[in-house]
């Protein structure tokens, strides 16, 4: 795979801009080509809320991830909204916390992780989606495992050394899920 | 500055501006442009001993650029689509009193409030009509973040070198998206000479006067076509354009800025399906280029515009192909971006190789 | 031979195209001799706005810019920003100043846009030719108000001063008139006032002059001024509504 293409989605607030960079950063440092497209709507809290990340050997062409290879699925109208678009032999994440359904595809693997429970349990609050995040670099193996670490620390300011530490833990439990 | 980092379309616009040794920013919010006023109150007076100021409509921030500029200082104002048709007045002014200034259109869907999904709807706005009278804008199309601080200092210096104003027509995509940006070394105080600024004449110069009324009309009509002698400069030296695969290509798309990305990727899937095709992708949407649409009109079966507009561009096209192949057109508006299925489908069709 | 009497430096020597009996020659006049007197014509942009006086640019020495209808407020902000130790002025009408560019104008104020406002109030829009100004009478039959202002539907006039005398950002706010030499010269005093004020970084000065427009009002210049001191004066009174200078004791 030379191209690929994630989409990530859930509620505003859930951190999934944060997400969506934390994994472009991943691929910068990794050395590929790479785009960032948030949806962006009116709702300024608690909206709906998604975010294409495309990472690439090639040039991009399109931002928009209209056909993940990947979906991250924080709440149940995200995985509603998109399951049918993921392409068959994809993947998806879903926070089985939030999403009280099962995917009915057998096209695709599916992983339930338990991560806002998880993150909660952990007080690393709205760390869910990093513990995803980090499921996700276990699973493709498309990037290199060892930049994840310095894209945490170079998408969240110096400054806030507490959620640094509190990232890379949550990176860490994501790798073991 | 060698590393490259991760930027936003629009923070990297103003980053670049900056760099350009734009001090002086006057804007008013509007979705999705905001991040550049936004950026700019953040860094300019603080960091660099500029001015930021958040005007209270366009109009205003676009006659504060008037002023700026007036004053000899590279300055700069930013919108979105309704908010660029507020600013007309003053754009207007400012091309009738042979101003430099920059002015960023980050597009969302229009007419009236519209949408604030990306939208290539403003290109006539841009390139025909964008206020009243007889004048032009020098118009540059950015498809990545690195073009989006590549053409701020292009569209200073050919501002400047040509006294017209310049517009960066961007989109709501290409301003909300990030990828990663190289910014050049830094340039000092812009060097141009501006002998016609209103700065004071010191006691040691005649008086400037900045202005845009000519009561008599020779008089309007001879500072007119003087200034369309150096349109005609600017469409002889600053045109635009990239070409992809065009070299054997037989089906030419045709499309700038968002929806050259997507053409792009169809038209490698068209490759791959052993379609010939190619990509003409106008920089310069004023100057045109013809020349590089020109030089593939024999050679071409046919065009393909596409654009994220009810077809715009497409006539830009069709006069430089003058009836000689024929000229299609693809578009998805509202604040829809095309997809590169919805793209080579439409290149199949014209192949002749609809599945 | 001692010179009692001469066109000051600021003041181009080009005839004016304005009225008989118009008050914009005398207004341009004695901002010509205060931009003397301070001895910062070099230093000085103007901004003309539209109206009778956008030709000013025509007639000050200093540099000129001349600003869309309304926008010379945000014109003249741009210059100062950009030229902060230079002296920026706008000579604005009542059309322009508290009609189409009220916004401007009140924002202006509001910052504190340490500009230097002429406002010249005439209570009609002079170049187009006679129509209902935003400080027209009640009453005042105008080209679009012909059977006179009819605040019913058109609404009151606006007292310029008065409401901008309510912002922070303005230093002085005072209204003078010219109709007689001790108001010339109180009227000069003003407009001196007002750029020492910009000199000293007080912000935002406005000095309204209730002006004569014999030409649209249809009287002669003596009938004008008349005019101007029965029906203009008693609604727009003469006088300081802010002196941000007077508050705290005067500028020493």
């Amino acid at each position: 795979m030379s191209t690929l293409n994630v989409l990530l989605a859930g509620f505003g607030g859930q951190g999934i801009l944060f997400g969506g960079k934390t994994l472009a950063y991943s691929g910068l440092l990794d050395g590929k080509n790479l785009s960032w497209l948030p949806s962006y709507g009116p709702e300024m809290r608690g909206g709906t809320c998604n975010c294409s990340v495309v990472i690439s050997d090639d040039p991009i062409g399109s931002p928009l991830v209209t056909a993940p290879d990947v979906l991250v699925a924080m709440n149940r109208p995200s995985l509603e909204k998109f399951v049918n678009a993921v392409v068959p032999g994809g993947m998806i994440l879903v926070d089985s916390s939030m999403v009280d359904i099962k995917v009915e595809r057998d096209d695709v693997k599916v992983f339930y992780i338990d991560a806002t429970k998880i993150a909660d349990e952990n007080n690393m609050k709205s760390c869910a989606i990093i513990i995803l995040v980090g499921k996700m670099f276990k699973e493709i193996g498309f990037l290199n495992k060892d930049v994840i670490n310095d894209a945490v620390k170079k998408v969240i300011p110096a400054k806030k050394a507490a959620m640094i530490e509190l990232n890379l833990k949550a990176i860490e439990i994501g790798l073991n899920a | 500055m060698a590393e490259k980092v991760l930027m936003k379309g629009n923070e990297a616009l103003a980053e670049a501006a900056i760099q350009c040794g734009c001090k002086h920013y006057f804007g008013y919010p509007i979705t999705p442009q905001t991040e550049v006023a936004a950026y700019m109150s953040k860094r300019l007076p603080k960091e660099e001993g500029g001015v930021f100021l958040q005007a209270e409509s366009e109009v205003a921030a676009i006659n504060m650029v008037l002023g700026a500029t007036s004053a000899g200082v590279r300055a700069m104002t930013s919108s979105s689509s309704p908010g660029i048709s507020l600013k007309s007045e003053g754009v207007s002014y400012i091309g009738g009193s042979d101003l430099p200034a920059l002015i960023i259109n980050v597009q969302r869907g229009g007419p009236g409030l519209g949408g604030i999904q990306p939208s290539q709807s403003d290109y006539w706005q841009a390139t025909k009509a964008l206020g009243h009278g007889d004048f032009q804008l020098f118009v540059l199309a950015p498809s990545t973040i690195q073009e989006m601080v590549d053409f701020v200092s292009l569209a200073y210096e050919v501002g400047e070198k040509y006294r017209v104003p310049a517009m960066i027509l961007s989109d709501g995509m290409l301003g909300q998206m990030m990828e990663p940006v190289e910014f050049p070394t830094k340039k000092d105080e812009p060097v141009a000479d501006k002998p016609w600024a209103t700065n004071g004449h010191q006691n040691k110069r005649k008086k400037n006067i900045i202005n845009s009324l000519y009561i008599q009309p020779e008089e309007l009509e001879n500072l007119i076509k003087e200034r369309y002698e150096r349109y005609a400069k600017i469409k002889e030296n600053e045109q635009r354009a990239e070409e992809f695969m065009c070299d054997d290509a037989e089906i030419f798309v045709v499309a700038f800025g968002a929806s050259s990305r997507v053409s792009r990727s169809a038209v490698m899937q068209a490759r791959a399906e052993g379609i010939k095709a190619g990509l003409i992708r106008p920089i310069t949407l004023w100057p045109f280029p013809d020349k590089t649409i020109e030089k593939n009109v024999d050679k071409a079966k046919k065009f393909l515009c596409v654009e994220m507009n009810m077809g715009q561009m497409v006539d830009d096209v069709k006069l430089v192909v003058n009836g000689r192949k024929e000229v299609e057109f693809f578009g998805r508006t509202g604040g829809i971006i095309p997809t590169p299925a919805e793209v080579l489908n439409e290149i199949r069709k014209i192949a002749g190789k609809e599945n | 031979m001692a010179v009692v009497f001469e066109k000051p430096k600021a003041l181009a020597d080009v005839p004016f195209h304005y009225c008989p009996g118009c008050t914009h020659g005398i207004v341009h006049r004695l901002v010509a001799e205060v931009l003397d007197e301070l001895g910062v014509e070099g230093q000085t942009v103007g901004v003309a706005s539209v109206g009778c006086s956008v030709f000013s640019y025509n007639y000050f020495n200093c540099d000129m810019v001349q600003a869309a209808h309304g926008r010379a407020p945000a014109v003249a902000t741009g210059l100062k920003r950009a030229l902060p130790d230079n002296v920026i002025f706008t000579y604005q009408g009542d059309g322009d100043l508290a009609a189409i560019g009220m916004a401007e104008t009140v924002h202006a104020a509001t910052r504190g846009e340490n500009i230097t406002v002429i406002f010249i109030n005439n209570a009609i829009y002079g170049m187009t030719g006679g129509q209902m100004a935003p400080t027209s009478l009640p009453g005042q039959v105008t080209q679009t108000s012909p059977y006179g202002r009819d605040v019913k539907t058109a609404g009151y006039p606006i007292r310029v001063c008065e409401l901008l005398s309510t912002l922070s950002g303005t230093a002085l706010a005072q209204r003078v008139t010219v109709d007689s030499v001790a108001h010339v010269r109180e009227a000069k005093k003003a407009i001196k006032k007002g750029f020492e004020n910009q000199i000293n970084k007080r912000g935002y000065s406005i000095i309204e002059v209730v002006s004569t427009c014999p030409t649209n009002w249809g009287l002669s210049p003596k009938e004008a001024i008349n005019w101007l001191r029965d029906n203009m004066l008693p609604y727009y009174p003469l006088g300081v509504y802010k002196d941000v200078t007077a508050e705290e004791g005067g500028d020493k």
